[in-house]
């Protein structure tokens, strides 16, 4: 029902708040309750050419037809090649394994606070990560641990954050919600919702300002912000549309929709659930797309990430997606409907794109198992460094408050930074 | 916001500069009709001058100009003692000196830029970034929207990947919207990430009361700012305070909360030779003595350093050599200095402006009971804003922060002279 190759058309659905809806589909839609609960409607149809000549001249109409295009010329009937489906389908076993076992760990006390999981959303994260380049930029929330991981940082380092060892990515020093890894391009990591989206302006900024201001003229890097529902109605979240798309920097917003924000559902917290629609109210694209489906994920992404890196501005992608657990590991997750969790379970993305690759003889029933049996051997390796390595040490917790060593503008070699005329780079006279 | 603009060309009316073309404060009093004074004028003239003069004279308002020029001219010479220097050192309003200092580092270093509301074409709310834009561009001098949370954000996340911004805040009551960013992702990141991403960003505007801007405009952040590790804290006071510490806050690689004072834009100081050039840097985290005395120790910033000065000029005539303390950073707070000084005079009043519950009297109170308990000879004396909102009304805003003879009657108290506890105008 959800992944079946070349035959069906594009899963994008752009509209524009101007233009009335004329797919036969959204009409088909079960207009009682709000298409949200997502049973009726997996796809929509694309618009017809006939409205596409009506769009305005924006690069939105480059988002459809350059996906449409494609997918007609393409040779194979597949939508990506053996390589990548193996490795979207290991990242996306990684991130479920990986999680399950933070529950685990979580229940046997090795790790402790607020965890918030990811179960059921890996086709958003590998999705879009996997697109990316290492000099690219992620900017998170609290649930956090997949998008770290994806983004390349090693489970081990991320097992041991979460033990709150000295070896973890931030030294323990971080802990679940706060993943950093200037290596990898992770720039956190927040507790606040609304908090990481400017600052993942803010790394689009310095993208474009590398490129116009310090003449490095191949500085493309684009920045990913991920987000929930409950953040799009922070007035943060349309703080940074607007300045995305003034500046046109190169940002693509996801907003990780699925539907409840704690115990808060989307629908009695929203004046217009359609999040999408949010975009063209700023001057960007807003896109919307069934995030359980990690093909139709990865061609939005490819689309969103070549706009921004081309320099054509932001973008907007709802991913309507679903966490099979509650929003962290103390929520008894009373309020939803079991019904509504069963019917996402039977769309869980790693079961779809196993279907898939086995069915387009991407992959055998082998390889998969092969890799489902490497993963596991890498999440309990992470699991077993973790545990054997040491706690940090008394010392360390006055660390790392500054960048400074002693804070008072005293550099290393304990004479005032300000003293020294190598202070500031730069040989402009003044 | 709107009335900021009033403000501002408000003054530029009665900044015209004198014939002279000297705009040194000392000759607007000459040269301005006494009769005509209002009560906001009282802000841009030496509040301390009016002050004392009302309480001497004994009269709210309507006074004649005889009865002031008598009193002018007695107290000319307390002013001028401030001000006349020969003429070969140079003279720098405050803003003069910040404007210097940020055209200087954003020529030094091409990472370093403006970000904020009305900072590029409007030439700065306050003028001090007057001239970056043409001389930068519209790249380096961004003017923003009305999103304080937003650009901070935005500001931060630069930092993150190491370009070095300087966030102005129209003021820091309006940092309040964008306090998440200055604490929860700058402050915190450089912990948080054990030390991979480091946040080299400014945030700098006016602070504290200005004159008659009411409750919303006139908080002094300085106690909330300096409560918070990972975040430096710098309160210039001098023309040579402003230059010095913004190029070293510019250049550091932490976030530092640059807390101005609007009142003091205006207002020139001497400046040395060394403080012109263009790596002149003041030490984070070092207090300045202003004024070396032996009797009582008075800790000030910003404004208040001013204040505290002339009370020293008050007190010495009756007998009293007070120290003052230009503290200049309140995190890192230099603690080695103040405890210095207290153990040296044994007696210490500490000035601000901020409220006064878990301002920074209290603090500097505690770190001198904790390390020199056992040198004080009297209660150490806080003086701080009162303990209410802001009020409007002139006469209520004057006696909502400390004048001159507070911090002189303070003084007295605590050098055991009898004195009244309270103002009697």
């Amino acid at each position: 029902m959800s992944l079946s190759g070349a035959k069906i058309i594009q899963p994008l659905c752009i509209r524009y708040p101007d233009m009335p809806v004329i797919s036969d589909q959204a009409a088909n839609c079960n207009t009682t309750s709000t298409p949200f609960l997502g049973s009726t409607r997996t796809l929509r149809r694309i618009q017809s050419v006939s409205a596409a000549q009506r769009r305005p001249a924006s690069a939105i109409v480059a988002v459809a037809d350059v996906v449409k295009e494609k997918k007609l010329k393409s040779n194979k009937n597949h939508l990506l090649t053996k390589e990548e489906g193996l490795e979207v389908y290991e990242d996306m076993i990684l991130g479920r394994v990986f999680e399950d076992m933070c529950a685990q760990m979580y229940y046997r006390g090795k790790m402790f606070g607020f965890v918030h999981l990811y179960n059921g959303q890996e086709a958003v994260s590998s999705g879009f990560i996997k697109l990316l380049k290492k000099e690219d930029s992620v900017v998170s929330t609290y649930r956090d641990h997949v998008h770290a991981l994806s983004k390349g940082v090693p489970a081990r380092a991320v097992m041991s954050e979460l033990f709150g060892k000295t070896t973890g990515c931030c030294r323990g020093q971080g802990g679940s919600m706060h993943m950093f890894s200037a290596e990898h391009n992770v720039l956190g990591g927040f507790a606040f919702i609304g908090e990481g989206i400017p600052v993942a302006t803010g790394a689009a900024f310095t993208s474009k300002y590398k490129r116009e201001v310090l003449k490095e003229a191949d500085c493309d890097h684009v920045t990913l912000a991920f987000f929930g529902d409950g953040t799009a109605n922070n007035g943060q979240f349309f703080e940074c549309l607007n300045m995305a798309a003034l500046w046109k920097l190169p940002i693509v917003f996801v907003v990780e929709n699925n539907l409840w924000a704690i115990g808060m559902s989307h629908l009695r917290a929203t004046s217009d659930p359609e999040i999408w629609k949010k975009g063209p109210a700023f001057g960007m694209p807003g896109v919307h797309v069934d995030g359980m489906d990690v093909l139709k994920v990865r061609e939005v992404a490819q689309e969103a990430i070549g706009r921004a890196r081309r320099g054509e501005g932001p973008t907007l992608v709802e991913c309507e997606t679903y966490r099979f657990r509650g929003h962290s590991l103390a929520d008894p997750d009373e309020l939803r409907d079991p019904a509504e969790k069963a019917r996402y379970a039977a769309r869980d993305p790693i079961t779809a794109l196993k279907k898939y690759l086995i069915e387009s003889k991407l992959a055998s029933e082998a390889e998969l198992k092969a890799i489902e049996k490497k993963i596991d051997e890498v999440v309990e390796d992470a699991v077993e460094f973790a545990n054997e390595s040491p706690v940090p040490s008394r010392s360390q917790l006055l660390e790392n408050v500054f960048a400074d060593p002693k804070g008072f503008g005293i550099g290393p070699d304990g004479r005032y930074r300000c003293e020294d005329p190598k202070f500031t780079q730069g040989t402009a006279q003044v | 916001m709107g009335h900021h603009t009033n403000l501002l060309s408000y003054r530029r009316r009665l900044f015209q500069p004198s014939p002279a073309g000297d705009r040194k404060l000392i000759s607007i009093y000459h040269s301005r009709p006494l009769f005509s004074v209002n009560s906001n004028l009282f802000c841009l003239i030496d509040e301390s001058m009016w002050g004392i003069i009302r309480q001497n004279v004994g009269v709210t308002g309507g006074l004649s100009s005889q009865g002031l020029g008598n009193h002018m001219m007695r107290l000319r010479p307390v002013a001028s003692a401030m001000r006349s220097y020969s003429s070969a050192t140079k003279e720098m309003t405050v803003r003069d000196a910040l404007n210097s200092a940020l055209d200087e580092e954003m020529a030094a270093d091409p990472n370093v830029f403006v970000m904020g509301e009305e900072v590029g074409e409007y030439q700065g709310a306050y003028k001090i970034t007057k001239g970056l834009l043409d001389k930068y561009g519209p790249e380096r001098v961004v003017d923003t929207p009305i999103t304080e949370a937003g650009f901070a954000g935005i500001g931060v996340g630069a930092a993150y990947h190491g370009l070095r911004p300087v966030i102005e805040f129209m003021t820091f009551n309006f940092s309040m919207q964008a306090i998440d960013h200055v604490i929860n992702s700058a402050a915190k990141s450089n912990y948080m990430s054990a030390g991979q991403i480091n946040v080299p960003i400014v945030f700098r505007g006016p602070n504290g009361p200005a004159a008659g801007v009411g409750a919303q405009h006139s908080q002094c952040y300085g106690a909330w700012y300096g409560s918070v590790p990972g975040l430096k804290v710098l309160v210039p006071y001098s023309s040579e305070d402003a230059r010095g510490l913004l190029k070293a806050a510019i250049r550091d690689p932490d976030p530092v909360v640059f807390l101005e004072n609007e009142l003091l834009y205006g207002e020139s100081f001497p400046v040395s030779a060394e403080a012109l050039d263009s790596s002149f840097c003041l030490p984070i985290g070092k207090a300045k003595i202003e004024r070396e005395g032996k009797d009582i120790t008075i800790t000030a910033f910003s404004k208040m350093v001013g204040y505290a000065l002339k009370a020293a000029e008050i007190l010495e005539k009756d007998g009293i050599n007070a120290e003052v303390i230009n503290l200049r950073s309140i995190r890192p707070l230099d603690r080695a200095t103040i405890n210095a000084s207290v153990r040296k005079t044994n007696r210490l009043v500490t000035v601000e402006e901020g409220f006064p519950q878990h301002g920074i009297g209290a603090e500097i109170c505690a770190s001198v009971v904790e390390d020199s308990f056992g040198y004080l000879d009297a209660p150490v004396e806080r003086i701080a804003g009162a303990d209410v909102p802001t009020p409007y009304a002139a006469n209520l805003e004057r006696m909502a922060f400390p004048q001159i003879e507070d911090i002189v009657r303070a003084a007295k108290r605590a050098c055991y002279r009898s004195v009244p506890m309270s103002a009697t105008a």
